[in-house]
């Protein structure tokens, strides 16, 4: 009986997997950027790349599973990443901007648990709203400008080739690894992952058996909000300013990390497996196209294409699945 | 006498009374449940049924009124309450969460855990022993439910009961999503259960199976209890009697109506969705019942009819016209009308007026150059509401609003609206009231008798065998016997149903 259960968990990522595997197959085999394309420091390149949306989706994962979704969540990247400038730019030990920028962060998805959970306004809505807001607030710390900041170990954390050489990897990549680690542990073994899916299962279920459902989507938002400032300091650490036009549209890259990678946006369903492979599908599919010279225009028709082809694979899949029973 | 004083009431509610705005739900009703007894509790739609049990669960409070579990009161302030006081409602529409596996449903919220961390093993064993309780060791713990038979969901929302240590289980019309096989099921994990000292408070419309199963009954009319009693002795009509509290009402009131010419045939149909092909020839006038279990393709012959799926090979002859071809639009031309089994998914527009439902099929009496002619449009669905007994305060409304019976006559007046002339209905009665269902059958008697044709597709043998001319039985996909209802008696269509075996009575 449990060799089944995993047998289902390993067929759900399985998909993600083939896809992952077929776009870095497919410039593996164009010639003009072969050698390039697979070098270890270009996938060390992609990996570092892909921290700021893995960060993102570890969150957004929680959220989608959970029913809901997060658009204000590049929004809050920008904010944090700014107040980490601001921070430290004010004087203040890197070490404690940081803090504040996770906290900020934290903060921002407090407020949009709150929010959606009191006044049950729709996810989608409410972090619409936010979206602007924390954007707004952003402009307005760094005065509508990049906020130069003098150079501490926090813009260390990004680099490709890490200083404790040993490290084979930036630091951001190995807390981005250590961290989904600890959200697939929570998501599988945990009585409050158990719970997340119950909610985006079925809410009315959910509560009918006794789970504080008000009170895990305001937790399970303020996490999000959490890994979006952690994002932002990475953010920051790769740009080494606290630019508060950065990351626009970037939710919608985490949340299609999240879809592509088996999430349901009608809750229920998701894994951070997925999760991550869908993040490298992006990531290894921009620097393909970066390296093959495409413009970026190209780079966005491809993935939207790969969205809907990934929803759409699912969608056939389950209900293959529905029809056999 | 000496008896009563042996068994102990468990559950005692004294006086209770509710208003809702405008209607007075619950009047000064009294219930007493006794420990490990199974109590019926019969009633029409509105009769206050569902608000009763309600306040038991503690989903609503009382206006006044007192109750009391083993004899210390009890005022439960919210349905999280009363589990922990072990009552547990199972509802109609299951209340499980589709994604998560059979354990981890029946764990819902009860999670064995150290530091947050589940203990997976400790739980297992636990479940393992609940399905074995209920004879149905076969239900795998780690299927995703949504996976599950509706009879097998049933089975985890009472294993889950169970580990919650329930001991009174209110059941809400538990069989009417169940095949004949699912529902001896139930009862036998129903007599079960009694053995083990629990109590089950049992609301079903089927008054048969309500006899067979229940030790006692209570009957409530417009909110008022009329009367408890021993199931022992207890006739049909009695109850219905009770429950109407006019002169007996017939059951199943008998149409005349003549058999003309051919109206619909099927020449070796065969649809995307069909196992076999079917044959049939239908003349004007004639009521086909069709029988079978879930399952066995009955719904997907109507849906292929009706042209929801698509045909693969046969044909299908509307009036000499024969078609390979076709979709609903066409079909509704050709004067076909279906209801579907989903009555709130598929059937009606639950958001949208009364008004809109039921003209929703025919908007061509209301349209000039594309203009909707709103006061006429208005002025027929009233006619409609009044000739359908539709019991609402004004078209407006929302369907959703409406009783399970009054939607269920919107959708029908839909068919009728659109001058259906071959009515393809799919569980038309399913979970209505007494009342409305003999209305219903009055209404499809009517329709014979204007040369009408109709399919009903019905898992309520006594409704088939009392309405319906001729009786179709479908067995694993495939139309196996079609004899005139005459013909066939509860125990031949079941052994046909579930066994294949097509012998004459």
């Amino acid at each position: 009986m449990k060799g089944k259960k995993r047998f289902r968990l390993l067929l759900n990522w399985l998909g993600p997997f083939l896809g992952l595997i077929l776009v870095i197959g497919i410039f593996a085999s164009i010639p003009e950027v072969q050698g390039r394309f697979l070098r270890i420091s270009n996938f060390k390149s992609v990996a570092t790349q892909s921290v700021i949306v893995a960060l993102g989706a570890l969150g957004m994962t929680l959220i989608i599973i959970n029913g809901g979704i997060d658009l204000s969540a590049a929004s809050n990247i920008a904010l944090s990443s700014v107040i980490i400038a601001y921070a430290i730019n004010a004087g203040l030990p890197p070490l404690m901007a940081v803090f504040l920028g996770i906290i900020t962060g934290g903060l921002v998805g407090l407020v949009n648990g709150s929010l959606i959970t009191s006044l049950r306004l729709v996810p989608f809505i409410v972090t619409l709203g936010m979206l602007g807001v924390a954007r707004g607030i952003a402009k307005w710390i760094a005065g509508n400008q990049k906020i130069d900041a003098p150079f501490t170990w926090v813009n260390d954390l990004m680099v490709r080739s890490p200083k404790p050489s040993w490290l084979l990897m930036a630091p951001g990549v190995w807390l981005m690894i250590i961290l989904a680690v600890l959200m697939a542990v929570v998501l599988r073994y945990t009585v409050f992952g158990r719970h997340i899916f119950a909610i985006g299962s079925n809410e009315a279920t959910a509560r009918l058996c006794g789970i504080r459902t008000k009170r895990t989507k305001v937790f399970i938002y303020s996490i999000a909000g959490l890994f979006c400032g952690l994002s932002g300091v990475m953010e920051f650490s790769r740009l080494t300013v606290g630019d508060p036009t950065v990351a626009v549209g970037l939710e919608l890259d985490i949340i299609a990390a999240v879809v592509i990678g088996g999430g349901s946006l009608r809750g229920g369903e998701g894994s951070i497996l997925g999760s991550m492979i869908g993040v490298f599908i992006m990531a290894f599919l921009r620097n393909g196209c970066n390296m093959m010279g495409w413009p970026n225009y190209i780079q966005e028709i491809i993935i939207g294409a790969i969205i809907v082809t990934a929803v759409s694979l699912d969608q056939i899949r389950h209900r293959q699945l529905a029809q056999r029973e | 006498m000496i008896q009563n004083q042996a068994l102990s009431s468990l559950l005692r509610m004294k006086s209770i009374s509710k208003r809702f705005v405008g209607t007075l739900a619950l009047d000064d009703v009294n219930f007493v449940l006794v420990r490990g007894e199974v109590h019926a509790l019969i009633g029409e739609n509105g009769a206050g049924k569902s608000t009763l049990v309600k306040i038991l669960s503690g989903a609503l409070k009382p206006d006044s009124g007192s109750m009391y579990l083993k004899d210390s009161p009890y005022s439960p302030s919210s349905p999280l309450e009363g589990r922990k006081e072990g009552i547990s409602m199972i509802y109609q529409e299951l209340n499980l969460a589709p994604h998560l596996t059979v354990m981890e449903n029946i764990t819902l919220g009860r999670e064995e855990h150290r530091a947050g961390f589940i203990r997976r093993r400790k739980m297992r064993r636990r479940v393992r022993e609940i399905l074995d309780f209920v004879h149905h060791p076969e239900i795998s713990l780690d299927i995703p439910v949504k996976k599950l038979s509706v009879g097998a969901r049933q089975v985890v929302e009472i294993a889950r009961a169970l580990a919650e240590e329930a001991k009174i289980l209110v059941m809400d019309e538990p069989t009417s999503s169940l095949s004949q096989k699912d529902s001896l099921h139930l009862f036998e994990i129903v007599n079960r259960l009694k053995r083990e000292g629990v109590s089950i408070i049992y609301i079903s419309h089927f008054l048969e199976e309500v006899q067979g199963v229940a030790d006692r009954y209570t009957v409530l009319r417009d909110g008022k209890k009329v009367h408890t009693g021993s199931m022992k002795g207890a006739t049909l009509e009695k109850l219905i009697q009770m429950m109407v509290g006019k002169k007996i009402i017939e059951m199943f009131p008998r149409v005349e109506h003549k058999i003309g010419e051919v109206l619909l045939r099927l020449d070796n149909l065969k649809g995307k969705r069909m196992e076999a092909e079917v044959n049939l020839e239908l003349r004007r006038g004639e009521i086909l019942g069709v029988a079978g279990l879930i399952g066995s393709g009955r719904t997907e012959m109507l849906r292929t009819i009706f042209g929801l799926d698509s045909i693969e090979r046969g044909s299908l002859t509307v009036a000499e016209v024969k078609t390979t071809k076709g979709n609903t639009w066409i079909r509704i031309e050709e004067g076909l009308g279906f209801l579907s089994e989903d009555r709130q998914g598929e059937g009606l527009a639950l958001g949208q007026s009364i008004i809109d439902n039921l003209t929703l099929s025919n908007f061509s009496p209301y349209s000039r150059f594309g203009f909707l002619r709103v006061k006429k449009r208005k002025k027929i669905v009233w006619e409609w509401m009044k000739r359908m007994k539709i019991k609402a305060q004004d078209s407006n409304q929302p369907v959703f609003s409406l009783s399970g019976g009054n939607q269920q006559k919107v959708a029908l007046a839909r068919l009728l609206h659109q001058k259906a002339d071959i009515l393809l209905l799919d569980e038309p009665t399913r979970g209505i009231d007494v009342p409305s269902k003999s209305q219903i059958y009055r209404l499809i008697g009517q329709l014979a008798q204007q040369g009408k044709v109709i399919i009903f597709i019905s898992s309520y043998l006594a409704e088939l065998l009392g309405v319906c001319d001729k009786i179709a039985v479908f067995h694993r996909g495939e139309l196996i016997d079609l004899r005139p209802a005459a013909r066939w008696d509860a125990q031949s269509i079941t052994g046909a149903a579930t066994l294949g075996r097509t012998g004459e009575i």
